[in-house]
């Protein structure tokens, strides 16, 4: 256990650094730092002295180590457009997104595998039709015009639900949360959907494709040879293998949700990592968009590791040691 | 009241299957498909019937159609399944699941296949017993080792926890075994159980199946390519061809001396081990597809004594002296009588 672990973290290794690499690219090729911080008024000291500070008159692989160095202890600098440390400026964000993330992963979930069961041990009812309908129009439509038709339907007309930003938040610590006001918890609803949309038609699809197939394997076949009700047959026997790939896809996915919140918040004016990206980008600050890339990159890594970790917890297959694996 | 008989009397306990012109169609975009017509046979209290046939002849199906878990579209559509005297191809879901496992075990081919990966082999064998049996988890535990010992399976109380992938081959069948025989079923339904172990494994199980079967007083019908098993497992064989019954009858006649044409050429082409058997010795042909039976007798096309009334009318099970089968030559009353060529011993 402890040997996969650590093997799994080692594999992440090489990935982080590449994205470190690209990160560190943009800073070293990608506008000019030293202009843009100056702004119009400066001596010609003044410019040596900050190359000097920033470490701009080291060579290349000295720089890299660095920002390295650095990023590992979570500094990634100065935000040129806000002046103030990207650490601060993305901790102070990142609550808004992953509260966002969780909910619309969750919705993605609750609803997404239930009715993906539903509809695969349901196949020719009238709800199943209904539901594969729906997720047709969840999948090919694209995010921000879920959005915007939400907006226009609860937001405008029914005026239900805020239509921007997060309402109130609490402050517990360093970490804002919006779960705990009627009006954090109203305005989360409409971006969690729009922002679980996808996913959620993508696992019902998955789980129900999955469901199909393992219905029609021996072992279920055999489980109802054995006079097994269909709860234990379609809940205990069926279900349960059908997660093994759904845990895979799910958990890339979840990574996905992190990474494509950018569009929904831009639609919500959501203040998370992603509006700060969009934001960034507008304004070449590329601390903030290395840091951001960096973190993806982190989240999207943890994610794959948790994701091997729970597979290897459902299936018992993955548990032996290698040598007795080929043994059959 | 007086308990009403429908058998005559005085022929000891009546047989605990019976299946009487079983009739299984499946309905295709371009017509109805018979898979099984006519399907006629009975199965004594203990007794082990073989069941043989070229590929495709419906052997599967028969069994499905009795543990009632026919694949749809496909459907009963006539004759009767009656266990211990009570009909049971109509019955609702619940009463027949309550059946399965309990008054029916089933025994699958391919033993890789048939056991959830995800479950340990005791959990499997626990979740069958308390289905049907009234059994706390210490009991059922206890009881699960038992069978995995019973069926041959060594430290027991130790592989109880292990997963079916921790098993090889063989000992999954074992297993597949124990899961079948677990709430004692009068009756077991075993399709091609060897069919898909390494050949050196395939006596071990048989011998298993035979010994456990005799012990628990289990009847069997066991569908196999493997005439050598079925000589020495089999009290009785039925012979299917293209859905129907071709030839029954005890065990010694059919296979030293079969009267159908058809069994005859089956007899004459046993492979040396169990090769399923695609091609008769003498006889041309193939089975036909369930699209294509024959009007008549529906081995008429390959009958090497096939005469005008088999292309017209279809014969049913006649009275060999021996067996019985299905051909027009055993009619007293048809103009071409059996020929005493159908001899191998
Ligand atoms: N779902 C289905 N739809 C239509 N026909 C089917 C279906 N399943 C099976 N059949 C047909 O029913 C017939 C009987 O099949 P069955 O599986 O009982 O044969 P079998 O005697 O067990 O053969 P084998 O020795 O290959 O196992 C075959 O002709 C087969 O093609
Ligand atoms: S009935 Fe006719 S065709 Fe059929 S097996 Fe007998 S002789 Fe051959
Ligand atoms: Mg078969």
């Amino acid at each position: 256990m402890l040997a996969f672990v650590i093997s799994r973290i080692l594999q992440a290794i090489p990935v982080m650094l590449a994205v470190a690499l690209i990160s560190f690219a943009m800073f070293a090729y990608v506008g000019d730092p030293v202009s843009i911080m100056l702004g119009q008024d400066f001596t010609e000291a003044q410019r040596t002295q900050l190359i000097h500070d920033l470490g701009l008159d080291q060579s290349f692989l000295m720089q890299f180590a660095t920002f390295i160095g650095n990023a590992v202890q979570g500094n990634f600098g100065l935000s040129y457009r806000l002046s103030r440390p990207v650490a601060e400026l993305i901790a102070e964000r990142a609550p808004a997104t992953l509260e966002l993330a969780f909910c619309a992963a969750a919705l993605a979930m609750l609803i997404g595998v239930p009715m993906g069961v539903y509809t695969g041990l349901y196949r020719n009812s009238w709800l199943s039709r209904a539901f594969l309908t729906f997720s047709l129009v969840g999948v090919s439509l694209p995010t921000f015009l879920i959005g915007i038709l939400l907006i226009l339907i609860f937001s405008v007309w029914l005026g239900w639900l805020p239509s921007f930003g997060r309402g109130e938040v609490v402050q517990l610590g360093w970490w804002s949360t919006g779960f705990l006001t009627w009006s954090g918890i109203k305005a989360l609803i409409l971006p969690s959907v729009t922002l679980g949309m996808f996913q959620l038609t993508l696992i019902m699809r998955l789980v129900r494709a999955e469901m199909l197939e393992v219905l029609r394997t021996d072992y279920i076949k055999f489980a109802r040879a054995r006079g097994l009700g269909n709860r234990a047959v379609h809940f205990g026997h069926a279900l349960k293998n059908t997660l093994v790939p759904v845990i895979t896809i799910a958990g890339l996915q979840l990574g996905g949700i992190i990474a494509f919140a950018i569009v929904t918040e831009t639609v919500f004016q959501w203040p998370g990592m992603g509006l700060l990206f969009i934001q960034s980008v507008s304004a070449a600050d590329i601390p903030v968009m290395a840091a951001y890339l960096m973190l993806i990159a982190l989240i999207f890594v943890t994610i794959n590791l948790v994701v091997d970790l729970l597979y290897y917890l459902v299936d018992p297959r993955l548990r032996i040691g290698r040598g007795a694996a080929g043994g059959h | 009241m007086m308990q009403v008989q429908d058998r005559p009397l005085g022929r000891g306990p009546g047989p605990i299957l019976e299946v009487r012109d079983l009739r299984v169609e499946f309905p295709t975009r371009r017509g109805v498909l018979t898979a099984l017509d006519g399907v006629s046979f009975d199965i004594a209290p203990g007794e082990v019937l073989g069941v043989v046939g070229e590929s495709g002849a419906g052997k599967s199906m028969t069994g499905a159609a009795i543990i009632g878990l026919l694949e749809p579209p496909g459907r009963i559509a006539g004759g009767e399944i009656r266990l211990n005297g009570r009909r049971i191809d109509n019955l609702p879901y619940e009463p027949m699941r309550r059946i399965r496992g309990r008054e029916i075990g089933a025994i699958f081919q391919d033993p890789l296949t048939t056991l959830n990966p995800l479950y340990t082999v005791g959990r499997q064998l626990i979740e069958t017993m308390q289905t049907h049996l009234d059994l706390s988890d210490r009991e059922a535990r206890q009881r699960a080792i038992g069978w995995l010992e019973m069926v041959g399976i060594p430290a027991a109380a130790q592989r109880v926890d292990s997963y079916p992938h921790e098993f090889s081959g063989g000992m999954r069948q074992r297993v597949v075994i124990a899961l079948a025989l677990c709430a004692e079923p009068k009756l077991i339904v075993a399709d091609e159980p060897t069919t898909a172990l390494d050949v050196s494994i395939q006596a071990q199980i048989i011998a298993l199946l035979k010994r456990l079967a005799r012990e628990k007083g289990t009847a069997m019908m066991l569908v196999t390519h493997d005439m050598g098993v079925i000589a020495e497992t089999a009290d009785r064989v039925a012979v299917m061809y293209a859905g129907r019954v071709a030839e029954i009858g005890p065990v010694r006649d059919v296979v030293k001396a079969p009267k159908h044409p058809y069994t005859d050429g089956l007899m004459a082409s046993i492979p040396p081990l169990d090769r399923k058997v695609h091609h008769l010795a003498g006889i041309e042909g193939a089975m036909p597809r369930l699209s294509a039976i024959p009007r008549g007798c529906a081995f008429n096309p390959r009958c090497p004594h096939v005469f005008d009334r088999c292309r017209v009318e279809r014969p049913e099970l006649l009275d060999t002296g021996t067996t019985r089968a299905a051909c027009w030559l055993y009619d007293p009353a048809s103009e071409k009588q059996a020929p005493e060529l159908f001899r191998h011993a």
